[in-house]
């Protein structure tokens, strides 16, 4: 067990590296001079040049390089050009909507998805299967961005149930913080849901023909108790893992969808350091958006082994 | 070759994920293909004069709130679609699919290697790159294209890497080895043609989610610029007019979501079709 | 007192070309404590007549004819009743042990499964029995924890696990199909004692399927020769073997490598029976041995074969059967 975890965290770490080359390279290096960038063509020359020092520009690439690596070790992720506040507060501050959402939406998708794909499996061929299926078909299709905008329809200009975009704050009370949350969630949630069911039903047949299942069916296991007690942990293996790799589309999704609602979150966040070329926030957040992913997907392996006894590196017997 | 695409033709006309799937696609494409020729109007026609038409003879789907006729840019947005998405198929698979071969066949530090380096760029959705591409470039198709076309790769280099490793562990390519061929000739003559399958599977799955990427980012503003119509800048701009006329939110969405299905259908028949074997959970 | 009783039996399967009858109308019988072999070569249908009196049969199977089990009909039983019967009045072994325990479960958990299920016994009396069933297969506790996972084990040592699941409830019915086949030949011997020993011990009854003539041999009393699908065949094994009366399990038997050549002039050609098993879904109109049979005659193609009693219940199924030496 403890060469396996040494190997993961190797390439971990190996990988977080190499992250952190790649988007050094594109944002900094690329663009040639990231100050005329930042400031426009229009700019002045000693307004360039200010900036040129502030940002170090002058000084060797590696030396840049290494300097950025070691203040992003020790909690600093640089200053933002647009606001004049440390990047490390920008973050802090927006996570405070973007992680509950993400979080929401996958404890959505997952108690939507699930049991659907358990009751797809368990009437294989059957109208609820067929039912559970075309759900599936449909959420993958539908954009999440034009669900969002469906929602918003019924919802907010319909039904005024909930406000249309905007976030109305955690000072405002939880209560109306969520009401602004809840579309989002569920645009959020729907394609995840919907790959999720069908991976799960999937998985769950696969099992469910496995010659174990056979042995205890010929031990007078019924067909139910098969299913929630021999077959389900088998398949969802690799439902948790499937789930865990969809963390990028989740993030991907999240900053469609926060910029569809207006959500001050870090999607949202990143869309506008874009636009205002704000490259030290783009770099930052770029940077810790992907080591999120990278750190799940870390993660995911890890509880695989967990949960499937055989990758522990038993003794063979 | 011409025996095979029809046996294929007459199984897959018995399943109904590919004639409909099949169906859907083909309208998809020829409309497209379409756009080049003719559209309804023009759409670079602006006319406020006739902004917000309901559906009629003259403007078939209505008109937006500049006065353009939705249905033509409809349909030039579908040319739009196919194209970025295509290209980004070119990119992923004429890089993935030699990296995944090559892993495949070499094993070892190189197969690592590729592992590592596909892991890492699954770690940058597309919509990471585009920001990235964007950040230093400027907003445009070509970001678009180059940004998905990068998240393709992985994918097409893990499945044909994926499918030529059990193609390799097959008694004719033992025998090939033991005749001396290298492992290049092999991965070329061998191994590719067999794959080929899965990868044109892949393909339509690819292909998809190219348009839905292409959408997602047309619709931030990071992809496809104006006056060029897209579905997701159409989509961005119907936002604005959401009270006023909810109607313009729900064309360019079904047209993404229909296109989508056709493609996903078709590519799930595709799969039963030719390789049966697979024997998947339908 | 007839432990299990199969009359007419007929499991066919819905393909999409049609019906395939794989069983077509056998009968036989056990006693209470028999051990009784099924041979035959693959596809035969002896795996299918398990599965027919476990009502394991696959989605598509239909099937028709009586199976009595002490008295009661099987067939007659809903899906629920059944399942009381399975691991309870019949115990059943598979072919492939790597495969056919849960992964994920202790063995110790597997075997308590059925003493759960049908005994309702409370926890300590679970664990007592576990470890009392462990030991009996050869499993002593020292050496193999209960927690331990399947992928810890050897196949032997899985099969053995899947003996002790099987008879944990003490059923009246043994079922083994290819116990050993897909075991290592030095471990085949001590599983198949196993068996044996545990049949023996507790009065239950056996079946053993397979497609080695050796192995019948040595653990069975009564022996049942099946070819696609039909009974070709029954009798005492002694009897059987001794004078066998169907061209088929002389050929069968005649196949049987046989050792202790050393001079030249003593090789000879590895015999098999000529041609090949007919596909599932022919019908035959007489006999399905008729195109590959040395002794076969006109009417063995265009009639069914009738059954020639041969005293000592011993039976063939056969229109020109092998004289008795």
């Amino acid at each position: 067990m403890s060469v396996f975890f040494a190997k993961r965290v190797t390439a971990l770490v190996i990988t977080l590296m190499l992250t952190t080359v790649v988007i050094f390279l594109v944002l900094e290096i690329l663009p040639g001079d990231p100050a005329s960038l930042m400031l426009g063509i229009s700019a002045e020359a000693d307004t360039l040049a200010a900036l040129r020092t502030e940002l170090g520009l002058d000084r060797p690439v590696l030396v840049r390089y290494s300097s950025w690596v070691l203040d992003l070790l020790q909690g600093n992720l640089g200053t933002s050009l647009t606001y004049d506040v440390p990047v490390s507060e920008l973050i802090v501050e927006r996570i405070a909507i973007s992680l509950p959402l993400a979080l929401m939406a996958i404890i959505l998708s997952t108690v939507i998805a699930i049991p659907m794909g358990i009751i797809a499996a368990s009437n294989h061929n059957r109208p609820l299967d067929f039912f559970v299926m075309s759900f599936s078909q449909l959420g993958i299709a539908i954009p999440n961005f034009w669900f969002a905008l469906l929602l918003i329809i019924l919802f907010s200009i319909v039904l005024r149930w909930v406000p249309a975009g905007g976030f109305a704050g955690w000072d405002a009370g939880v209560g109306p913080a969520l009401r602004s949350l809840i579309l989002p969630t569920i645009a959020l949630a729907l394609p995840q849901a919907a790959i999720l069911a069908r991976v799960t039903r999937s998985s769950l047949l696969d099992v469910l023909k496995e010659d174990f299942i056979r042995t205890a069916h010929a031990k007078g296991v019924s067909q139910r108790r098969a299913l929630w007690s021999h077959a389900l942990r088998n398949a969802l293996i690799p439902v948790v893992t499937i789930m865990g790799l969809q963390f990028s589309f989740l993030l991907a999704g999240a900053i469609i969808i926060e910029n569809v609602f207006y959500l001050p979150g870090l999607g949202r966040l990143i869309f506008q350091a874009v636009a205002q070329r704000d490259l030290i926030v783009v770099k930052n957040l770029v940077l810790i958006l992907a080591a999120t992913v990278i750190l799940i997907n870390f993660v995911v392996d890890v509880l695989y082994a967990l949960i499937d006894p055989r990758l522990r590196g038993g003794e063979n017997g | 070759m011409a025996k095979r695409f029809s046996e294929i033709f007459r199984h897959g006309l018995k399943n109904r994920s590919f004639v409909i799937g099949g169906l859907i696609t083909l309208l998809f494409f020829l409309i497209a293909l379409l756009s080049y020729i003719w559209t309804p109007h023009a759409v670079e026609d602006l006319s406020i004069v006739n902004k917000l038409r309901l559906p009629d003879s003259t403007y078939w789907l209505g008109t937006d709130h500049f006065g353009r006729d939705i249905f033509s840019m409809l349909i030039v947005g579908a040319r739009n679609s196919v194209i970025v998405a295509f290209v980004a198929i070119g990119i992923g698979a004429g890089i993935g699919v030699p990296l995944g071969l090559t892993a495949a066949a070499r094993k070892g530090w190189v197969d690592e290697v590729i592992m590592r380096f596909n892991d890492f760029t699954f770690a940058f959705p597309a919509i990471i790159s585009a920001i990235m591409i964007t950040a230093i470039l400027g907003p445009g198709a070509i970001n678009s294209i180059i940004a998905i076309g990068i998240f393709n790769i992985p994918v097409f280099a893990r499945v044909s890497r994926g499918a030529a490793l059990s193609i390799w562990k097959r008694d004719f390519i033992l025998a090939a080895r033991s005749a001396g061929k290298g492992s290049f000739k092999i991965s070329l003559e061998h191994v590719l043609p067999n794959i080929f399958s899965m990868l044109i599977v892949q393909t339509t799955i690819q292909f998809a989610l190219g348009i839905l990427a292409e959408a997602g980012l047309s619709y931030l503003g990071l992809g496809t610029q104006p006056p060029a119509p897209s579905w997701g800048k159409m989509l961005n701009e119907a936002q604005t007019m959401l009270y006023l006329a909810p109607q313009l939110a729900i064309y360019p969405g079904v047209a993404i979501a229909l296109t989508v299905l056709g493609l996903n259908l078709f590519g799930d028949g595709l799969r039963d079709v030719l390789d049966p074997k697979l024997r998947r959970n339908r | 007192m007839t432990l299990l009783k199969i009359e007419n039996l007929t499991v066919s399967i819905n393909t999409a070309q049609g019906p395939i009858d794989i069983i077509k109308q056998i009968d036989f019988q056990m006693e209470t404590g028999e051990k009784l072999g099924i041979v035959g070569e693959s596809g035969c249908g002896k795996s299918i007549t398990a599965l027919a009196i476990m009502s394991l049969l696959p989605e598509r199977s239909v099937i028709s004819g009586n199976i009595t089990l002490n008295g009661e009909n099987l067939l007659a039983l809903s899906p629920a009743q059944m399942c009381k019967v399975r691991g309870n009045q019949i115990g059943m072994i598979f072919q492939e042990p790597m495969t056919a325990l849960n992964p994920v479960k202790t063995i110790g958990n597997q075997i308590a499964e059925s003493l759960h299920l049908h005994l309702g016994l409370r926890k300590k009396e679970v664990q007592d029995r576990v470890c009392q069933l462990m030991e009996n297969v050869g499993l002593p506790r020292q050496r193999f924890p209960l927690g331990l996972y399947p992928h810890q084990l050897s196949g032997g040592q899985r099969q053995r696990v899947m003996i002790a699941m099987a008879i944990a409830c003490e059923p009246d019915l043994l079922i083994a199909d290819e116990p050993t086949t897909a075991l290592d030949v030095t471990v085949q011997e001590q599983i198949l004692d196993l068996i044996l020993e545990l049949a023996d011990r507790s009065g239950m009854g056996l079946i053993i399927i397979s497609h080695d003539l050796g192995v019948i041999a040595q653990t069975t009393e009564k022996i049942l020769v099946m070819y696609t699908g039909n009974m070709f065949e029954t009798g005492p094994t002694t009897e059987v073997f001794k004078h066998m009366a169907h061209p088929y399990t002389q050929g069968l038997f005649s196949a049987i490598p046989k050792t202790g050549i050393s001079t030249r002039s003593d090789r000879t050609r590895l015999y098999t029976i000529p041609g090949q098993v007919p596909e599932i879904h022919i019908k035959f109109k007489g006999c399905s041995f008729a195109d590959r049979c040395s002794r076969v005659l006109a009417e063995c193609r265009s009639q069914v074969p009738p059954t020639v009693d041969l005293g000592n219940h011993h039976q063939a199924w056969c229109f020109n059967p092998l004289e008795r030496t």
